[in-house]
């Protein structure tokens, strides 16, 4: 595992279990994401990228389901090497990180959106969900040397000390679940579920203010604390180049055009700070000039809010545009990783080949290059490689045997039977071995 | 290059015979959808051998026969193994051929309305402008009518009877089916599909016959398969005001309201007199469970979400 | 003088939005707001613009998929011809101006109706943008492939089944895809039967509606060259109407820009990419992502949103997105000027200096 890991996936298997048949939308998916660069998945529509994040974020919508295969993420700042392990953690856990390490937006910003709270209410939420300790103790220090207001104080302290209460508890507890993670022996195991059920029933709030919370008059006392928030989300808004952010926060969705709505999803996501954010093609609905936008946005912000950027996009120019390393799928399988100037200087696999001599480019003398068939129905994938009935250089092993991944140079990686481990070249395959090496 | 881009089976079975057969099916899957269909099954076996099942007495074969004068109903016996009503009615007479009646109510009403609506529906959402405001608001005085003024109003003017009540209901139901199919067929009109066959030189009659109305029916379906349940426990409901059938025909609303006075007994025995509405309200209910069932069974056939076409 | 087959003058569609209780006419979204185009006969005229520049608009009503709300489009006539109702429309005295006006029945597209307009629909069609929705799903291959022929009564019932496979195999499919609907096939396949339908009526001019914007990168380069291929085989011509800039590139012989209702730039494609000249084009065209890492382009990014074509700004409409506009690009709209010396017309005020 390369020292500077974000996340990783490892053997992934999610399979969709509809009426028609399951369709094995993952098949063994592979990558890795590293702090601070910007990571590229490539694929057309059916390759499994969506499918992809989504495992890594644990939204899967049912009839989907992980079914085998790991995911860790290392997000202690500390100790960047302390993996976690996310695929059987609880949903609690998950939802801590969602939003706050990790942060995902999608292709339709008008969809991401919900058309009836206004915009401010919404880039809210995410501070009110994760940052409410931060909030409440800005909301204390602005209240100190003010004379009165001593029932609010009380009450904002008690909610302060609730959280820090199940904060500490959540530490304890982790702190004897993570060294567990990588053991699997059956004591270990029952262990770590009695743990995550008492993770889940851990709260973090005091029974006074959930009464306060609701009284039809004491409840105006929170408005101290949501100007707080309403301060950072005007301040967050205009960071991201919004003019006139007081205007904005008090408009809903459908009144703004659709490079606004996708910056606005962007500050929600934003918010907390991730340390990963997650792009599902996030222009492919926007005008060209738009798409320029909101690139250039997401580049600046990586040199100042976001360590890394994962950016889905069947785009291969925005792909050499904005990304540093690469990887190529398709119909579930990960066929090509390299770091961007490699992968298109010396394409290895034939599917890539073949996706960037299909693409028009400005200079474009001769016909366009064409990859027959389609892409194949995955309730019934095509055995071995699934390449292999669009594959130009077919041999007979690829219809049987899937192709390993194999380090073809230094970081490229790719997988195909053209390209297979040579013995005495043979490289250890670090994608593929445990976190503790 | 004409080189087939995938080859692909013919498929075995014509296409549409394929789609009716993955829709009976589907149909077939659903215990209910079969409980519902053997319902209407045994119903309609029913009306279909109600003269050899209860042969009539009468030149009007809905006429029922009744054995004696005596007012106070009879419970069942050997002879009338459901009882009579009133005045002596056979009960089990106007059981089976009131089948027929409501059969006959139920589909006639339901297609009366089918029909119209469809007419109405499609032109109005077809065209749109002017000619759908005006069939709207039609429609919109029609709904705004009461259901009893105009129900006592039309007996007035054509007399009881089975008539009566078959053209009321359909006066009544058809601003429903209007709009359900207007509202189908403003979403489809604007599918590129159509716009395609507008390109090609289709009349505005052949697009809305052979583009939009398959496409848009399948709401307008799912609202007529479960209103006739709806439909028949309106025509019993309005017998039994009165305002139906002749005393005597055999018609199960019609039974229900002689059985009127009977509902509660002499005070030491009230429930006395229990068949003369168990009966006939038993069997109401039945037959519009079953069609219930049914139109639930079709709108999950047909829904286009649950489909997956 | 080669033959203009379509030759567009001052069109214009505005949809009227209303409001209010009784329903006042309160503004006009003007989608086309008066555009000359002149298409030739065999060329592929590629037409792009980002939403809400109204050349989706353009390619229906020249389809007359709706009507126009004034403009005359001209369909294969001579060039005298049409100058001659031009001026006639144009001058000052009435009886003229009807007398031109008469004139235009039967083959001016925007005013026909009727047999006329029913007449010269074969010879014009259109390939819409997403596949799964132009083709009806409740009908199979085979009808929706010969609909254009029954409906137009062109073939004789006994012929239509052979017509029907010789299109089929015209795009690439064989008669095993006859007897099945729209949704048993892939967005490629899908996009090849509505070509073929296209095709049925031997059309002389296809609009091609964003054709391969919903298809996947490599199904698009097939479906490109079945296109390239169809439009000199059966010397076809084509209005492409994208957002994607290669894609046009690849296929295009000339280039028209649009920007909120109007035509601002026009001329043959490798001088459009070379040397732009307006300034919304040099902005498309920069933003363009291009797939090599090595090139180290700067953009232009552009300040602002799209503009709402209810209510374009005055003057020259890109004017508040210009970083070149001046105080004449603020209050007069550049007309449509040629470029001396070449077959280019762009529409700006300062196109010269930059």
């Amino acid at each position: 595992m390369p020292q500077d890991t974000l996340a990783t996936t490892q053997d992934l298997f999610t399979n969709f279990y509809t009426f028609e048949g399951v369709v094995r939308a993952l098949n063994g998916v592979n990558i890795v994401v590293r702090h601070g660069e910007t990571y590229g998945l490539v694929g057309e529509s059916g390759c499994g990228k969506s499918v992809t994040v989504r495992s890594m974020m644990r939204i899967v919508q049912a009839p989907g389901k992980i079914d085998s295969g790991s995911i860790f993420v290392f997000l202690n700042p500390e100790d960047r090497l302390k993996a976690i392990e996310i695929v059987h953690r609880s949903e609690a856990y998950m939802e801590s990180i969602r939003g706050c390490d990790i942060s995902m937006i999608f292709q339709e910003p008008a969809a991401a959106l919900n058309p009836v709270l206004s915009i401010g209410e919404q880039v809210a939420e995410s501070y009110r969900f994760h940052l409410n300790d931060r909030m409440l103790e800005e909301t204390l220090k602005a209240l100190e040397g003010k004379r009165g207001h001593g029932l609010q104080r009380a009450l904002f302290r008690r909610e302060l000390a609730a959280i820090h209460r199940r904060d500490a508890r959540l530490q304890r507890i982790d702190n004897e679940l993570y060294p567990l993670d990588g053991r699997d022996d059956p004591e270990a195991r029952s262990r770590k579920a009695q743990l995550s059920r008492m993770r889940d029933r851990t709260g973090g709030t005091d029974a006074l203010v959930q009464v306060a919370r609701r009284f039809p008059f004491l409840r105006l006392y929170r408005r101290r604390l949501e100007r707080t928030v309403h301060g950072h989300v005007v301040e967050l808004l205009r960071s991201l180049g919004i003019p006139n952010p007081e205007n904005v926060a008090e408009r809903y969705p459908h009144e703004l055009s659709g490079g606004m709505q996708q910056r606005i999803v962007i500050a929600i996501a934003l918010a907390c700070h991730p340390t990963l954010l997650i792009a599902d093609e996030p222009t492919s609905n926007l005008d060209v000039t738009i798409q320029a936008q909101i690139v250039d946005l997401i580049k600046q912000l990586k040199k100042t809010a976001i360590s890394s950027v994962l950016f889905i996009t069947h785009d291969l120019g925005l792909v050499a545009e904005t990304c540093d390393r690469v990887t190529v799928m398709y119909a579930g399988d990960v066929c090509e990783t390299a770091a961007v100037k490699e992968l298109f200087k010396r394409p290895l696999h034939p599917y890539t080949k073949g996706l960037l001599n299909s693409v028009p480019k400005v200079e474009q003398a001769e016909e366009l290059a064409m990859i027959p068939g389609a892409v194949p129905n995955l309730i019934a994938p095509p055995t071995g490689c699934r390449f292999h009935p669009r594959c130009p250089s077919r041999m007979p092993i690829c219809v049987t045997e899937k192709p390993a991944v194999v380090e073809h140079t230094a970081d490229h990686w790719v997988a195909c039977h053209l390209y297979p481990k040579a013995a005495g070249s043979e490289r250890s395959d670090p994608e593929r071995s445990g976190p503790h090496d | 290059m004409g080189t087939p881009v995938q080859t692909v089976t013919p498929p075995k079975v014509h296409p549409r015979l394929d789609e009716f057969l993955f829709t009976a099916r589907r149909f077939i899957k659903n215990p209910l959808s079969v409980i519902g269909l053997s319902l209407i099954l045994v119903f309609g076996v029913i009306a279909l051998l109600a003269p050899v099942l209860e042969p009539p007495k009468y030149p009007d074969s809905f006429k029922m026969p009744h054995s004696g004068w005596k007012i106070e109903p009879s419970p069942p016996s050997a002879e009338h193994p459901l009882g009579t009503t009133q005045q002596q009615y056979d009960m089990l007479y106007g059981m089976i051929w009131g089948t027929r009646s409501a059969f006959k109510i139920g589909v006639l009403v339901v297609a009366a309305n089918l029909l119209i609506g469809i007419l109405l529906g499609a032109v109005a959402g077809y065209f749109g402008g002017a000619i759908d405001e005006i069939i709207m608001r039609v429609t919109d005085v029609f709904y705004a009518i009461p259901f009893l003024v105009m129900a006592m109003a039309l007996v007035v003017a054509i007399g009881r009877g089975l008539k009566a009540v078959i053209i009321v209901l359909i006066i009544l139901e058809w601003p429903s089916y209007t709009r359900v199919l207007r509202s189908d067929i403003l979403v489809t009109r604007n599918k590129d599909f159509i716009l395609a066959s507008r390109a090609s030189g289709a009349s505005h009659l052949r697009v809305i016959l052979t583009h939009i109305l398959p496409n848009a029916m399948y709401s307008v379906l799912i609202l007529a398969s479960l209103n006739i349940g709806a439909t028949i426990l309106t025509a019993a409901a309005l017998s039994f005001l009165g305002l139906g059938s002749d005393t005597g025909v055999a018609d199960w609303g019609q039974i229900v309201s002689m059985g009127r006075n009977w509902i509660v007994g002499a005070p030491g025995n009230r429930f006395a007199y229990w068949y003369t509405v168990f009966v006939p309200g038993f069997v109401i209910s039945l037959f519009v469970l079953g069609w219930n069932l049914l139109g639930d069974a079709v709108r999950d056939v047909f829904d286009p979400k649950v489909r997956r076409r | 003088m080669t033959e203009n087959l379509i030759d567009i003058r001052q069109l214009k569609k505005y949809y009227p939005v209303t409001g209010g209780v009784m329903r006042r006419h309160l503004a006009d979204v003007k989608a086309v707001d008066g555009v000359d185009l002149a298409i030739r006969k065999g060329e592929c005229l590629g037409l792009v613009g980002e939403s809400g520049c109204g050349k989706t608009t353009l390619g229906k009503t020249i389809l007359r998929l709706h009507g126009a709300t004034s403009g005359r489009i001209y369909f294969a006539q001579k060039p005298e011809r049409i100058e001659e109702i031009e001026t006639g429309l144009a001058s000052g005295d009435t009886r003229v101006r009807s007398k031109a006006r008469s004139q235009l029945r039967g083959i001016d597209l925007a005013s026909a109706r009727g047999r006329t307009l029913l007449a010269m629909r074969p010879r014009i069609q259109i390939v819409f943008q997403d596949p799964t929705n132009s083709l009806d799903p409740r009908m199979l291959v085979k009808d929706i492939v010969g609909e254009p022929l029954v409906a137009q009564k062109l073939v004789k019932a006994a012929d239509l089944p052979a017509r029907v496979q010789e299109l089929l195999s015209i795009v690439g499919l064989t008669r095993d895809h006859l007897m099945r609907y729209p949704h048993e096939f892939s967005g490629g396949q899908r996009q090849r039967i509505a070509i073929a339908r296209a095709l049925a009526t031997n059309p002389e001019f296809v609009l091609m509606d964003e054709p391969t914007s919903a298809l996947d990168v490599s199904v698009q380069a097939q479906i490109l060259n079945l296109l390239k291929r169809l439009q000199h085989e059966f010397h076809l011509t084509y209005l492409f109407v994208t957002h994607h800039l290669l894609v046009v590139k690849y296929i295009s012989n000339r280039i028209a820009v649009m920007y909120l209702g109007k035509i601002c730039e026009l001329g043959p494609t490798p001088e459009i990419f070379d040397r732009p000249l307006h300034p919304y084009t040099r902005a498309l065209l920069s933003a363009i992502p291009v797939p090599d890492p090595e090139s180290k382009q700067q953009k232009i990014i552009l300040s602002g949103d799209v503009p709402n074509p209810i209510d374009p700004p005055a003057g020259c409409r890109f004017h508040p997105r210009c970083s070149y506009a001046k105080e004449i690009c603020r209050t007069a709209e550049p007309p449509l000027e040629r470029v001396a010396g070449t077959e280019r017309t762009v529409a700006c005020h300062r196109w010269r200096e930059i």
